[in-house]
C-alpha cells in the first residue's frame, strides 16, 4: 500500500485530469446527442487549441488572450467544416460520418506538423500559477494543476447553463431525445447543428487550451485524449452531460490512483474498467435506452 | 439480365486468374523499377491485412478501428515463441501466432458486438489501444516493450533435394503471394457463399435477417474472429518480411492505416485494400523524395480519403470494378431456361417444419397452431398491450383490427419474437415460445411480414428472397463456404416459385430499391413466405396498394391460407371481413371483443369504440 500522502496527492492529480477530460469528453457527447455522429476529429481539434495556446503564450503572456484564440481558432474551424463539408454527411450512413472526420483529423494532425514540425514545443505556464499549494502539510501540489480544475470547471458550469438554463440548450436537449420532432416542431435544426457542433469543437480547444502548459505540445498529442474520451463516453453513456462528466472524473481517478499502485497498470485500468461497463450495464452508466 | 448472368457465369474463376497472373507478373516490374520486390511483399501484407478487414467491414458493415489488436497479437505471439526458442518450427510458430489473433478475438468480439455502428468502432478502437498498453508495459519483458522483438528466423522447407528459406526478396514475396493467393480465394469462397449472403444481409438490414431465422450474432462473431485471423497472419509475415516485430503493430496508427488503405481502394471488393495499400506506400516512399512537399505526403493522404470518402465511397478500385461490370453484357446465346414454377412447393409450409400440422382428425381437440395467454408489454408507465389473450387454429385466418395505437403492431412483435413480452404466455402447437429470439422463432415457424418494408435495398429480389430461404434450409448457423449460395437446388426451385407465385418475374433480377412500391410490398410478403413458416403475421399488408393490386394481395392470402395459419392486421375493414374466419378487436392495448365477423360487427362496444363506417357497410 503506497502512502496516504502519495494517494491523497494522486486522487488531486486524477481530479484535475477528470475535469479535463470531462470538458473534452461532454463536447464529444454533445456533438454525438445533437448530430448523431461521433466526431473523431475531436482530439485533433483539442491538439489545435493547445497550438493556439502555444503560439499566443510565445507571444504575449495573457492567459486569457490564450483561452480566447482557442475557442476563436475552433469556432472558425468547427463553422467552415460543418458548412463546407459535414452538413452533406447528416444523411449519409454513421460509418461515413466517422471516416470522413477521421480523414478530417488526419488532415489537421498533418497540415499543424508542415507548419511546427514535428518536436515537441513548450508552453510556459501563466505566472499566476506558478507556486506550490501546501495541502496541509500532507502533499505538496503545483498551483496550476489546483488551478486548472476550477479553469475547466467554470467552462463546465458554463456549458450546463447553456445546456440546461438557455431556450437554446432547451431545443438542444429536445433534439438529443427526438431530432425528428424537433424538426417537426419549426425549430431551424441546421443552425442547431451548426451551434452544437461549434460549442462541441470549442470544448475541445478549450481544453487543449488549459492542458497545453502541462504537457509537451506535439501534434499527435490529441489521439491519446480522443481514445480516453471514447472510453469516458463509453463509461458514462454517449449522448448523455452528466455521464461525461462523472465518466471523465472517473477516468481520471483511475488513471492516476492506479498509477500509484503500479504505473504499468496505469492505462490497463481504465480498459478493463470499460470492458466491465459494457458487461454489467452496456449502454453506459447513465446512457438511456435504445439511443444507440 | 439473364444474359449477363451467363456471362458472368463462365468467367466464375476470372478474377482468381487474373490475381494469379499479377502475382507472377508483378514483381519482375518492381525488381526492373525499384531494383527489389520488396515494397511489393509490403503492399501484399497490407492487402492480405485488409482483405480480412474487407470482409468485416465492407461485406458486414462492421467497422472496427481496432484491428491493430490482432495484428500485434498474431505478429508478437509468433514472434516471441520463435525468438525464446519455446517452438522451433517456424512454421508451428506462425500457426500459434493467427490462433493466439483469433483467439484474442472471441473475447474482445464477444464483448464489442454487443454494440453497433459507432458504439462498435469507439470500442474496438479501446480494445486495440488496451492491447497496446499491455504490450508495452506489464508484458515488456516478453515483448521487448518499445523496443519490440527483433530476430525473428524465416520458414523454410526441406524436403529431399529442395530447401529453401523464405529469408528474403524473392524468396520471401514467393511465402507472401502464395500466402496472399490462398487468403484471396478463400476469402472470393467466403463471399460466393451462403456465409456471403448472410453477411450481405447483416451490413444491409441486420434485424430482418435476424427475423428470417440468421443467428446474427453468431456470422458476425464469426466474421470477426476470420478477419482477426487474417490480421494476424499479416502481422506473422510482417514480423518474418522485417525479421523484427515493431511495437507500432499496436498502435490506433496500424489500425487507422488499414481503414485508410480499404477505403481508398473500395470497401467491399476484396482486392481494393490491396490497391489502397499500394497508393499508400507508393505515395510515401515517392511524395517523400520530393523537395517541400515530403513533409505533407501524409497531409495529401488524408486529403485524398477526405475526397474519396465524400465523392467516390466506391474507392479507387472499387470505381473501376463496377464500371467494369456495368459495361453492356455480351448478348449470351440463349437465355438461362426458368425451372418450372413449382407454385405449391413453394407456399406450402416447410414439410420437416419443427412442428407439424396436426393430423386432420384430431377433431375439436387439436392443439391451437397459435395460442397468447393474457399476454402483457409495457415500456415504463405505458401499458401498450395488456391482458390479451388469442387462439388460433390451425389453417385459420384471424383478424387483429382496432384504432391506430391500439396496440395491434406491439402485439405482433410479441408473436413475431421482436419483443419480448412483460407478463403472459405464448404457445406455438402446445410449444411455449415466450421470450424466445426472433430468431428462434422464424425457426419453430413464424414468419411476419412488416408494416414498414423491410428490404435489403440493394440487393435484387431473388438475392432479398434467396437470403430468406437459405435459412428454412441450412440451419441459423452454418460455415457452407465451399459452395455458391445459389448452388442449392432445394433454395433456388423455392426461390423460382415464388417468383411466379408473386408475379415478380420481370422485375426480380433489379436492385429492389429501384422498384415501385407495390412490388417491394410483395417482396417484402415473399421475405417471410421464403422461410416457410407455418404461422404467418401479416402487419397491414395492403397498407400502400391501389385497389388492384389489393384484389391480387387478398386473393394470395387467401392462397396461402390453405395449409397455413395466419394473423392479420390491417386498417382495410372490407379485406378483414371478406378474410377472416375470427376477429379480434383491440382498444388502447386491450382485447374489447372477439369473435366471427358477423358477431363483431353485432358488437355494441366496438361500434362505439370503432366501427362506425363499418354499419353503413354491413347494411349495404
Amino acid at each position: 500500500m503506497p502512502p496516504m500522502a502519495l494517494l491523497l496527492s494522486q486522487a488531486f492529480s486524477g481530479f484535475a485530469f477528470g475535469t479535463l477530460l470531462a470538458l473534452m469528453s461532454s463536447g464529444l457527447t454533445i456533438i454525438f446527442g445533437t448530430l448523431g455522429f461521433v466526431n473523431f476529429a475531436h482530439g485533433a481539434m483539442f491538439m489545435l487549441g493547445a497550438y493556439a495556446a502555444f503560439v499566443v503564450l510565445t507571444w504575449s503572456h495573457s492567459y486569457i488572450a490564450a483561452l480566447a484564440a482557442g475557442a476563436a481558432v475552433l469556432l472558425i474551424v468547427s463553422v467552415v467544416l460543418e458548412r463546407g463539408l459535414l452538413r452533406f454527411f447528416y444523411a449519409r450512413p454513421p460509418e461515413d460520418q466517422l471516416l470522413v472526420t477521421f480523414g478530417l483529423s488526419v488532415m489537421l494532425i498533418e497540415g499543424i506538423r508542415y507548419f511546427f514540425g514535428s518536436d515537441s514545443q513548450r508552453v510556459s505556464q501563466p505566472n499566476w500559477g506558478d507556486g506550490i499549494v501546501n495541502f496541509g502539510g500532507l502533499f505538496y501540489y503545483p498551483l496550476y494543476r489546483v488551478e486548472v480544475i476550477g479553469i475547466a470547471a467554470a467552462f463546465l458550469l458554463a456549458l450546463y447553463l447553456l445546456l440546461y438554463h438557455t431556450s437554446v440548450g432547451l431545443m438542444v436537449r429536445a433534439g438529443i431525445e427526438d431530432r425528428l420532432m424537433v424538426g417537426l416542431l419549426g425549430i431551424d435544426v441546421r443552425k442547431m447543428f451548426l451551434l452544437v457542433f461549434a460549442v462541441g469543437a470549442m470544448a475541445a480547444g478549450i481544453a487543449g487550451v488549459i492542458f497545453a502548459p502541462l504537457s509537451a505540445v506535439i501534434p499527435d498529442m490529441g489521439t491519446p485524449f480522443l481514445i480516453q474520451a471514447f472510453v469516458v463516453v463509453v463509461i458514462g453513456g454517449l449522448g448523455s452531460f452528466g455521464g461525461a462528466i462523472v465518466g471523465g472524473i472517473l477516468v481520471g481517478e483511475l488513471l492516476s490512483l492506479t498509477t500509484a499502485f503500479n504505473p504499468d497498470y496505469s492505462q490497463v485500468s481504465i480498459y478493463l474498467a470499460m470492458t466491465l461497463v459494457l458487461v454489467l450495464r452496456p449502454r453506459g452508466l447513465f446512457g438511456a435506452v435504445g439511443r444507440i | 439480365m439473364s444474359a449477363s448472368l451467363v456471362s458472368r457465369r463462365g468467367s466464375r474463376w476470372l478474377p482468381e486468374i487474373f490475381v494469379a497472373l499479377l502475382l507472377v507478373v508483378l514483381p519482375f516490374g518492381f525488381v526492373t523499377a525499384l531494383s527489389s520486390v520488396d515494397l511489393l511483399s509490403r503492399i501484399l501484407v497490407w492487402g492480405l491485412f485488409g482483405i480480412g478487414f474487407d470482409l468485416l467491414f465492407g461485406y458486414s458493415g462492421l467497422l472496427s478501428f481496432g484491428q491493430a489488436a490482432f495484428f500485434g497479437t498474431g505478429g508478437f505471439v509468433t514472434a516471441y515463441l520463435l525468438t525464446s526458442h519455446i517452438i522451433a518450427n517456424v512454421w508451428l510458430g506462425m500457426l500459434a501466432g493467427v490462433a493466439a489473433a483469433m483467439l484474442f478475438s472471441v473475447v474482445v468480439g464477444y464483448l464489442a458486438l454487443r454494440r453497433v455502428g459507432l458504439y462498435f468502432a469507439m470500442i474496438t478502437l479501446a480494445f486495440a489501444q488496451l492491447s497496446y498498453f499491455v504490450e508495452n508495459s506489464p508484458l515488456a519483458h516478453w515483448t521487448g516493450g518499445e523496443n519490440g522483438l527483433p530476430g525473428i528466423p524465416p520458414p523454410g522447407i526441406d524436403i529431399g533435394p529442395l530447401r529453401l528459406s523464405f529469408d528474403e526478396g524473392w524468396r520471401i514475396y514467393v511465402l507472401i503471394a502464395t500466402l496472399f493467393f490462398f487468403g484471396y480465394m478463400l476469402a472470393r469462397f467466403i463471399v460466393r457463399s451462403p456465409v456471403g449472403a448472410v453477411l450481405t444481409g447483416i451490413r444491409q438490414n441486420a434485424d430482418r435477417t435476424a427475423a428470417l431465422g440468421h443467428s446474427v450474432s453468431g456470422y458476425k462473431l464469426s466474421v470477426f474472429v476470420l478477419a482477426a485471423g487474417y490480421a494476424g497472419l499479416a502481422g506473422v509475415l510482417l514480423g518474418i518480411f522485417q525479421s523484427y516485430m515493431p511495437p507500432g503493430a499496436f498502435s490506433v496508427d496500424t489500425s487507422g492505416q488499414l481503414v485508410f488503405q480499404t477505403v481508398i481502394g473500395g470497401v467491399g471488393t476484396l482486392l481494393g485494400p490491396t490497391v489502397g495499400a499500394a497508393v499508400w506506400l507508393f505515395l510515401r516512399d515517392e511524395l517523400q523524395q520530393i523537395p517541400g512537399v515530403g513533409s505533407l505526403w501524409m497531409f495529401i493522404l488524408g486529403a485524398i480519403f477526405v475526397v474519396l470518402v465524400t465523392l467516390l465511397r466506391k474507392g479507387l478500385y472499387g470505381t473501376l470494378a463496377a464500371w467494369w461490370r456495368s459495361r453492356p453484357a455480351v448478348p449470351a446465346p440463349a437465355p438461362a431456361p426458368q425451372p418450372e414454377p413449382r407454385v405449391r412447393a413453394a407456399i406450402r409450409p416447410h414439410p420437416g417444419s419443427a412442428h407439424p400440422a396436426p393430423p386432420a382428425n384430431a377433431g375439436a381437440a387439436a392443439t391451437p397452431a397459435l395460442e397468447a395467454r393474457a399476454i402483457n408489454k409495457h415500456f415504463g408507465g405505458i401499458r401498450a398491450v395488456s391482458g390479451v389473450s388469442l387462439t388460433v387454429p390451425a389453417g385459420e385466418i384471424h383478424a387483429v383490427i382496432g384504432p391506430n395505437g391500439a396496440g395491434k403492431t406491439t402485439f405482433l412483435r410479441l408473436l413475431s419474437g421482436e419483443m419480448a413480452p412483460s407478463g403472459g404466455q405464448i404457445l406455438l402447437r402446445g410449444h411455449d415460445i415466450t421470450g424466445h429470439s426472433v430468431t428462434a422463432v422464424n425457426r419453430a415457424g413464424i414468419a411476419k411480414s412488416y408494416q414498414i418494408n423491410q428490404l435489403f435495398n440493394d440487393l435484387t429480389g431473388r438475392q432479398n428472397l434467396r437470403i430468406a430461404a437459405l435459412g428454412r434450409h441450412r440451419g441459423t448457423l452454418r460455415f457452407d463456404v465451399f459452395r455458391s449460395a445459389d448452388s442449392i437446388p432445394a433454395v433456388e426451385e423455392s426461390i423460382a416459385g415464388l417468383i411466379d407465385e408473386l408475379g415478380l418475374a420481370a422485375c426480380a433480377d433489379l436492385p429492389v430499391a429501384t422498384l415501385p412500391y407495390g412490388e417491394k410490398r410483395r417482396i417484402e410478403l415473399g421475405l417471410a413466405l421464403a422461410t416457410l413458416p407455418s404461422v404467418l403475421l401479416l402487419d397491414e399488408p395492403l397498407a400502400g396498394l391501389s385497389p388492384g393490386e389489393r384484389q391480387d394481395v387478398i386473393r394470395l392470402i387467401r392462397r396461402l391460407a390453405e395449409g397455413r395459419t395466419i394473423v392479420l392486421v390491417e386498417h382495410d375493414m372490407d379485406a378483414v371481413f371478406a378474410l377472416a374466419a375470427r376477429i379480434m378487436v383491440m382498444h388502447q392495448g386491450r382485447p374489447l371483443a372477439e369473435g366471427t365477423p358477423a358477431e363483431v360487427r353485432r358488437d355494441a362496444a366496438v361500434r362505439r369504440a370503432y366501427l362506425g363506417g363499418v354499419k353503413a357497410h354491413a347494411h349495404a
